[in-house]
């Protein structure tokens, strides 16, 4: 600052956006290093096979924590994701089969449940005026109960192409349903390694997360997160974008609900994978940068938040860690993950600047 | 309490969720009652040795739910709980002898301090940091254990602590009642509890008023952790042994029991008794569910519905505009 000139005018924005960026970068940086490291030590590393088991395991996490990303951003919490997920997961395992439009039309009621979970969420929160926490720690109760019903058992009925084709590269897609020449077409062949889920999780965050953080109630979400009172004040609709907020995160919720099922091929109402899946959707959006505090962070960091967590466990495989460790490993990456937040505490000069 | 009420009927905020919980719990004696004589023709839910029983084991969450009282108090919460309980008793059970119970109570401590040290002094958000300290301690009891249920068993004082009985009290209720009464005094009649109150209101205002916040917090998790750890090795005294997941099924009804009971989810406002009759609510409600053979299905939804219609009755917030 203590610089003047053109240039260093420059370097300052510069330095702004690199400090305003800063864990995103973080988590972008740390991602690729761990999954390099990954490859370069697997025996069929940098492969397809890999690259689609991954994208795999990956999916429905990063779906959860982009759902969790939104209410977040609005300075609440969801504790209903993994419910929602598994009411989802539940409800789509008996509707995806059939002929190719009853599945559509499953896919179709699948989303709409989500997005209809996540709606009543935030009806509750906004007209029962109820902290978001405890609210949907309750409304998370009734969709796993709801589950339960829905399945009591683990089982299911799955379209088997549809569920090979989406966990599968672009190449199974085309040689399924035979275009592109079967998959064989010169054209098609660069891409045909891609794995058919990394287009979904570009797709769901460039065709749904992108568009809604640039709109009107996608700004008013982050503003509420920011300062409640400043953001009623300037005329931005609150309730509108709570909802709004509550109703997309369902709906990502939802889309990860709907993959599990074409993954596993069938639903489970387990109890503690929903609970785990909504305690690692809150760590994957913490790692990707989005804070706690609301106001600040992307669900594109949140992405990359699950995508270091899932690294994480990968590279145990490889190493082949004594499995009774790995658990400690785990929390131990997380504490330090959240503790690289406390850098900024010792820079604080002002005692009163911690008490935000 | 009650100094400005004009009207007689006229509940203070405070104390309408109390009103509200005890004549929740009422409602669920009666409905309950009604289902047994219909049933069975017997009414069990209000023999002595019935609800006596129900309370013994509605204990081990009343102890738990008033150390997550101080911490919510704070407007903080402690996720660390499951494998706190788990920890401690799995460590008072490996250590055996006289030295169980206080070691599991140390481990209790211990915890809630690094806890406390994590949220007061490196600023990181409750949620997130007691988060990874539970992730920790589960990776320290599964290297620990072997990933098994340890074979040592409680000592004779732990088993002594949770089952039996001194003239038809179960030991486990006057434990809880002894804590009970501490907290009560610890909130309404020290400066610390005063303190807790005030940092749970507004940090900064608190500490620009000469409040040691940061100690204040440290304190509290550490009380949680400690009340978490004495949770753990009587439930391992009533199981007779500690085992995996142990701790699992308490976080979430003691949060729910703690905001039941009045106690605001963003810290400053809140009465123990509150507490005290959220967590026997959230006991009879499961013993009437019990009895009803209601499936898992069944119980999530009552569960949840009961939360949210509480809580639309009195835990409302304030909309923007005042």
């Amino acid at each position: 600052m203590s610089n003047t000139g053109l240039h260093h005018g420059f370097m300052t924005n510069f330095k702004i956006a690199l400090f305003k960026n800063a864990a995103f970068i973080t988590v972008i940086l740390v991602f690729i290093a761990f999954y390099v490291f990954y490859n370069l030590n697997h025996p069929r590393g940098f492969s397809t096979a890999v690259y689609i088991q991954n994208s795999n395991e990956v999916f429905a996490l990063a779906m959860v924590a982009m759902a969790q990303t939104i209410p977040v951003l609005m300075g609440g919490l969801d504790l209903s994701v993994g419910a929602i997920m598994t009411l989802v997961n539940c409800l789509a395992s008996h509707l995806l089969s059939g002929s190719a439009w009853q599945v559509a039309f499953g896919m179709v009621i699948s989303l709409l449940a989500g997005a209809a979970c996540g709606f009543i969420n935030g009806c509750v929160v906004v007209y029962g005026r109820i902290q978001p926490i405890i609210a949907t720690l309750a409304t998370g109760a009734i969709f796993m109960g709801i589950a339960l019903i829905l399945r009591p058992t683990p089982g299911g009925n799955v379209d088997g192409d549809l569920a090979w084709v989406l966990t599968n590269d672009l190449f199974e897609i085309a040689a399924t349903y035979g275009f592109a020449e079967g998959g064989e077409a010169s054209w098609f062949v660069p891409i045909a390694w891609i794995p058919v889920p990394l287009i979904l999780l570009v797709l769901a965050a460039a065709l749904v997360w992108l568009p809604f953080a640039r709109s009107v109630t996608g700004r008013s979400v982050y503003a509420v997160g920011s300062a409640e009172g400043a953001a009623y004040m300037s005329g931005l609709s609150i309730n509108r974008a709570k909802i709004a907020a509550f109703t997309l995160g369902g709906f990502f919720a939802g889309l990860g609900g709907l993959y599990l099922t074409l993954q596993t091929s069938s639903g489970n109402a387990d109890i503690p994978q929903a609970g785990a899946y909504t305690l690692n959707s809150i760590a994957a959006v913490v790692i990707g940068g989005t804070s706690l505090l609301g106001g600040v962070g992307s669900a594109i960091g949140s992405i990359f938040g699950a995508l270091v967590l899932r690294t994480i466990s990968f590279n145990f495989r490889i190493f082949e860690i004594d499995p009774l460790l790995q658990p400690l490993f785990e929390g131990v990456v997380l504490l330090a993950a959240v503790s690289l937040g406390a850098i900024a505490v010792i820079r604080v000069k002002n005692t009163l600047e911690l008490f935000r | 309490m009650r100094t400005k009420n004009s009207s007689r009927f006229k509940l203070s905020e405070d104390d309408k969720p109390i009103v509200f919980a005890a004549g929740f719990v009422v409602l669920i004696l009666a409905v309950g009652t009604a289902y047994t004589l219909q049933t069975q023709g017997t009414a069990t839910l209000l023999s002595p040795t019935y609800l006596l029983q129900q309370l013994q084991v509605g204990a081990f969450l009343g102890v738990v739910a008033a150390g997550m009282m101080l911490v919510i108090l704070l407007g903080h919460i402690d996720l660390s709980v499951p494998w706190t309980i788990a920890a401690a008793a799995m460590m008072a059970t490996t250590i055996g002898g006289p030295m169980a119970i206080p070691v599991g109570l140390a481990i209790g401590l211990l915890v809630g301090l690094v806890n406390g040290f994590g949220v007061a002094f490196l600023r990181i958000p409750s949620m997130i940091f007691t988060l990874g300290i539970n992730a920790v301690l589960r990776g320290l009891m599964v290297a620990h254990t072997g990933g098994f249920a340890p074979q040592t068993a409680a000592t004779p004082l732990m088993q002594y602590l949770a089952v039996n009985k001194i003239a038809g009290i179960p030991v486990a209720l006057i434990v809880w009642a002894v804590v009970s009464v501490a907290v009560v005094v610890l909130l309404t009649r020290t400066f610390f509890g005063r303190y807790i109150y005030a940092v749970g209101n507004r940090e900064s205002a608190a500490y620009l008023s000469g409040v040691p916040s940061r100690k204040v917090i440290v304190i509290a998790f550490g009380l949680c952790g400690m009340l978490s750890g004495l949770a753990g090795t009587l439930l391992a005294g009533y199981s007779t042994k500690a085992y995996q997941g142990m701790g699992d099924t308490y976080l979430l009804p003691a949060i729910a029991a703690v905001v039941i009971g009045g106690t605001h989810i963003l810290g400053g406002r809140g009465r123990y008794i509150g507490t005290l009759l959220g967590v026997i609510l959230i006991v009879l409600l499961n013993s009437v569910l019990s009895i009803m053979q209601m499936p898992e299905s069944g119980r999530q939804i009552i569960y949840g519905s009961v939360i949210i219609l509480m809580l639309l009755v009195y835990g409302r917030g304030h909309k923007v505009t005042q």
